[in-house]
C-alpha cells in the first residue's frame, strides 16, 4: 500500500531499516539472551540523527512529528523491538518537556537528546498507581529554591540508563491528582537511585527498572509548566505517544509475518511447501490483512495528532489497542506455523511472540483504553461526523 | 586539518564483463557503487575532521554520473565535493589519473592529508596513490592501518607490512592509502542526506584544471590494454587403474614427466 510519504518521511524510514538491518539484526539473539542494554545501538541511532527526527528545529532536532517517529519505530521493532523501545522511550521522556516547558529549560536539555548523547525516560507507574495514576504517591515538597522528592516509582523504560527523567509527583499532596506535577530530575542527582533492574518475559535488552528519590532536591527551574498541571500533562502526552506504540506493535508483526513466509516457503512437508498448504496460505493471508489494517489505522492516527486538532484521545488509543492485539496474535500465528523451529531460540518469532504482550500493557492497558475509547463514543453517540 | 579523499566509482559486483572489442567494462545496466577500500578513507578524513576541525573535501576522476557518489559522500560526512569530469579524461590509465587527481589536489591548495583506498575492486593496481604523490612530491605511505597521532605538523601511522605492522612517522602534508583494518565505516546520517541532496558539486574540466591534454585520459596514458581475458582453467582428471603398485608406478611417471616432482 502506498501512504504518500513525503521524501523526507521516505528518507527517514529507509535510513532506520537500514540501521536495523545492519546493526541490529546481527546482534539481536544475543541482547536479549544476555538482556543487556543496546547501547552501541543507540549510537548507531545518534549518529544518523534518529533522535533529531522528533525534536523541533529550534533545539537543534530535524522538527519531525508522531509520523515520523512512528516510522522509526516500526522499522526499528520490525527487527528488535527492545531497541525500538529504548529509542522511543527517549522521546517519551521528552515530550512533557517539549509540549510545556519553557525557552530555557528546552535550551538546556532538548540539544543533547536529539544529538542522542543523552537518553531520556519518563516516569508515572509507582508500585501502588498502575492504570490508575491517579494514586501515586510520590511527593515534591516545595522549599526553598526548589522542590525535595521522596517515593518511588516503579517498570521505569531506560531506568538506569537515561540521563534525563520526566517524573510526575504530587507538589500538593492534598489536592491528589490535581496537585500532580512534571519535574525533571538528572541522573546522579543526590538522594535519587535506581532499584532493582526487571526481569521480564520480553523487551528483554531494554532496561525496565525502579527509581528511587530520597530526601531528592530539585532546582525550581526543573519544574515543567505549572504545579498542578502534572496528571493532564501526562494524559495529553500518551495521547500522542501512543501511535508509537501502535508502531512498535506493528514493526513486530511485520517481522513475523517476513520471518514466517521464509520459513514455510522452504519447509517442505507432504513433498510440498507449507507455504503451498490451503490451510497456511488462509493464516498468511490474514496475518498481512490485519497488518495492513493496523498500519492504516496507525499512520493515520500520527497524521490526526501532528495536524494539531485537539481531541485525539480516541483514536490514539485505537491504533495503540487495534495494533497490539493484531501483533500479539499474529506474531502467535508465525510461531505456530513455523511449527517446533518456530518455538526455538534459534529462530526470531519467538522473541517476536514474547515482545509482543508488553504492547497490550504499557501506556495504558487494552481495557483500560477500551473503556477510555468507549467514553468517547458515548459522547458521540456513536455517530462519525 | 583539511583533508581531500579521493573515490572511485566501481561496479558494484564481481561478475563484470569485458567488452571484448575495446577491452573495456561493459558498465551498462550495472549498478556503480564507491569503492569499497575508499569508503575506509572517507570515513578516516571524516573521524580526522571530527577531532581536529577542518574540511574533508571528496574529490572523484568519473563520467557525470559519478556525482552521485560524490553526493552520497556528503551524506556520510565530507563537507564539499569535486567531480572532474572532462571527455578528455576518457581511458585514462593509473598515470594519467594520478596526473589528474594531482592537479586537482594543487588546485584545491591548502591541503594537510589526501586519503586514497588501497585498490580499487576493479582496476585493482593500488597505483593511483602512490603515484600522485610522486607527482606532488609528497611523502606516501600505503596500507595505512591506523593513525596514531598527528601533532606539530607530523603524522604517526602504522602501516600493514606482510609480518606485521610498521610504525612511520612523516611531516604533512602527505599520501596515504588505508587498509579495512583502519576503522568502520559509518551510515548516512539524517542531516548528512539533507546537506546530500542540496549541495552543489562543482565539476572542473581539463580547462579549468589547467592540465596539458596530452596528458590526462588516453592520449596521457603509457598503458594500453591489448587484451582482457578470464584465464581458461582446465581440469582433467584421470582414473588410474591397474593393481595398486603398478598405480603407483604410474602416478610417479605423470607427475615426474610432468616436471612436478
Ligand atoms: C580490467 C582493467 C585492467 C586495467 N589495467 C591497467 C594497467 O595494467 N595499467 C594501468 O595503468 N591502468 C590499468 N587500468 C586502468 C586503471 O585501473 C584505471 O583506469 C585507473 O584510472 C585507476 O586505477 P585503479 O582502478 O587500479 O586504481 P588504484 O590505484 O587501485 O586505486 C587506488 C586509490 O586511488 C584512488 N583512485 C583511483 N582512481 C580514482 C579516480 N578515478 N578518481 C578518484 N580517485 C581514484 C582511490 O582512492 C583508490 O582507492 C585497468 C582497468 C581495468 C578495468
Ligand atoms: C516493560 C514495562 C515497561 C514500562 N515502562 C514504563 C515507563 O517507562 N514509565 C511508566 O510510567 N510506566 C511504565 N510501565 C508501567 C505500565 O504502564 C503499567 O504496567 C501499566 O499501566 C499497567 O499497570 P499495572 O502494571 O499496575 O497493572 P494493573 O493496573 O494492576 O492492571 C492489571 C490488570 O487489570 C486490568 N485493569 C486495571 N484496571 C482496570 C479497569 N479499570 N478496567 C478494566 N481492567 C482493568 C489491566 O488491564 C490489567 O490487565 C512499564 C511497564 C512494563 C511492564
Amino acid at each position: 500500500m502506498d501512504y504518500f510519504l513525503s521524501e523526507q518521511q521516505k528518507t527517514i524510514k529507509d535510513l532506520a531499516r537500514q540501521i536495523a538491518e545492519e546493526k541490529a539484526l546481527p546482534v539481536r539473539a544475543e541482547l536479549d539472551e544476555r538482556e543487556e542494554f543496546p547501547r552501541d545501538l543507540m549510537r548507531e541511532l545518534a549518529g544518523a540523527d534518529m533522535f533529531r527526527v522528533f525534536v523541533p528545529e529550534e533545539y537543534e532536532g530535524l522538527g519531525g512529528g508522531c509520523l515520523e517517529l512512528s516510522l522509526v519505530i516500526e522499522e526499528l521493532s520490525r527487527v528488535c523491538s527492545s531497541v525500538a523501545i529504548s529509542y522511543a522511550a527517549s522521546a517519551l521522556g521528552c515530550f512533557t518537556l517539549m509540549d510545556y516547558g519553557s525557552d530555557a529549560q528546552k535550551r538546556k536539555f532538548l540539544p543533547d537528546i536529539a544529538a542522542g548523547t543523552r537518553l531520556a525516560a519518563f516516569a508515572l507507574t509507582e508500585p501502588g498507581a498502575g492504570s490508575d495514576a491517579s494514586a501515586i504517591r510520590t511527593t515534591a515538597t516545595k522549599v526553598d529554591g526548589g522542590y525535595v522528592l521522596n517515593g518511588t516509582k516503579q517498570f521505569i523504560t531506560n531506568g538506569g540508563e537515561a540521563e534525563i527523567y520526566t517524573v510526575i509527583c504530587l507538589t500538593d499532596k492534598a489536592k491528589g491528582p490535581r496537585g500532580a506535577s512534571a519535574i525533571l530530575v538528572e541522573k546522579d542527582t543526590p538522594g535519587f537511585t535506581f532499584g532493582k533492574k526487571e526481569r521480564k518475559l520480553g523487551i528483554r535488552a531494554s532496561a525496565t527498572r525502579e527509581l528511587v528519590f530520597r530526601d531528592c532536591f530539585v532546582p525550581e527551574e526543573n519544574l515543567i509548566g505549572r504545579p498542578g498541571a502534572g496528571f493532564i500533562q501526562a494524559m495529553r502526552l500518551f495521547d500522542r505517544s501512543r501511535p508509537g506504540i501502535g508502531a512498535q506493535a506493528l514493526g513486530l508483526a511485520q517481522g513475523a509475518l517476513e520471518a514466517a513466509v521464509d520459513y514455510t516457503r522452504q519447509r517442505v512437508q507432504f513433498g510440498q511447501p507449507l507455504i503451498s498448504l490451503p490451510v497456511v496460505q488462509d493464516i498468511l493471508g490474514d496475518m498481512a490483512t490485519q497488518i495492513e489494517a493496523a498500519r492504516a489505522l496507525i499512520y493515520a492516527a500520527a497524521r490526526m495528532v501532528d495536524s494539531g486538532v485537539k481531541n485525539v484521545t480516541e483514536v490514539s488509543a485505537m491504533a495503540k489497542v487495534f495494533a497490539s492485539d493484531m501483533a500479539m496474535k499474529v506474531t502467535t500465528e508465525a510461531v505456530q506455523i513455523c511449527g517446533g523451529a518456530g518455538y526455538m531460540r534459534d529462530y526470531p518469532v519467538e522473541k517476536m511472540m514474547r515482545d509482543a504482550k508488553i504492547t497490550q500493557i504499557y501506556e495504558g492497558s487494552n481495557q483500560v483504553l477500551r473503556n477510555a475509547i468507549a467514553i468517547e463514543v458515548r459522547k458521540r453517540k456513536g455517530r462519525t461526523q | 586539518m583539511n583533508i581531500a579523499i579521493c573515490l572511485k566509482q566501481v561496479p558494484g559486483t564481481t561478475a563484470v564483463k569485458i567488452d571484448p572489442q575495446t577491452n573495456t567494462l561493459v558498465r551498462q545496466g550495472i549498478e556503480s557503487v564507491m569503492n569499497p577500500f575508499d569508503a575506509y578513507a572517507l570515513e578516516e578524513g571524516v573521524r580526522l575532521r571530527e577531532k581536529q576541525g577542518g574540511r574533508v573535501t571528496a574529490i572523484t576522476m568519473g563520467p557525470p554520473q559519478a556525482e552521485a557518489m560524490l553526493r552520497q559522500a556528503i551524506s556520510l560526512g565530507a563537507d564539499d565535493a569535486i567531480l572532474l569530469s572532462d571527455r578528455a579524461f576518457a581511458g585514462a590509465d593509473t598515470l594519467a589519473t594520478a596526473y589528474t587527481l594531482a592537479a586537482a589536489i594543487r588546485k584545491l591548495g591548502q591541503c594537510d592529508l589526501v586519503i586514497c583506498g588501497r585498490q580499487t575492486i576493479d582496476g585493482d593496481t593500488g597505483q593511483v596513490g602512490p603515484e600522485m604523490a610522486e607527482m606532488l612530491d609528497l611523502p606516501f605511505v600505503s596500507y595505512v592501518s591506523r593513525i596514531e597521532e598527528i601533532a606539530g605538523g607530523h603524522m604517526r601511522a602504522q602501516r600493514m607490512i606482510e609480518e606485521g605492522h610498521e610504525s612511520v612517522e612523516m611531516p604533512l602534508p602527505a599520501v596515504i592509502t588505508v587498509t579495512k583494518e583502519i576503522n568502520t565505516p559509518r551510515l548516512p546520517s539524517l542531516r548528512g542526506i539533507a546537506r546530500s541532496k542540496s549541495a552543489q558539486v562543482p565539476v572542473w574540466t581539463a580547462q579549468e584544471l589547467g592540465v596539458d591534454t596530452g596528458k590526462v585520459g588516453l592520449a596521457g596514458s603509457a598503458t594500453r590494454v591489448v587484451k582482457i581475458f578470464f584465464p581458461q582453467r582446465e581440469r582433467k582428471g584421470e582414473v588410474l587403474q591397474g593393481e595398486a603398485e603398478a598405480q603407483v608406478e604410474c602416478l610417479l611417471g605423470k607427475l615426474k614427466s610432468g616436471g612436478l616432482i
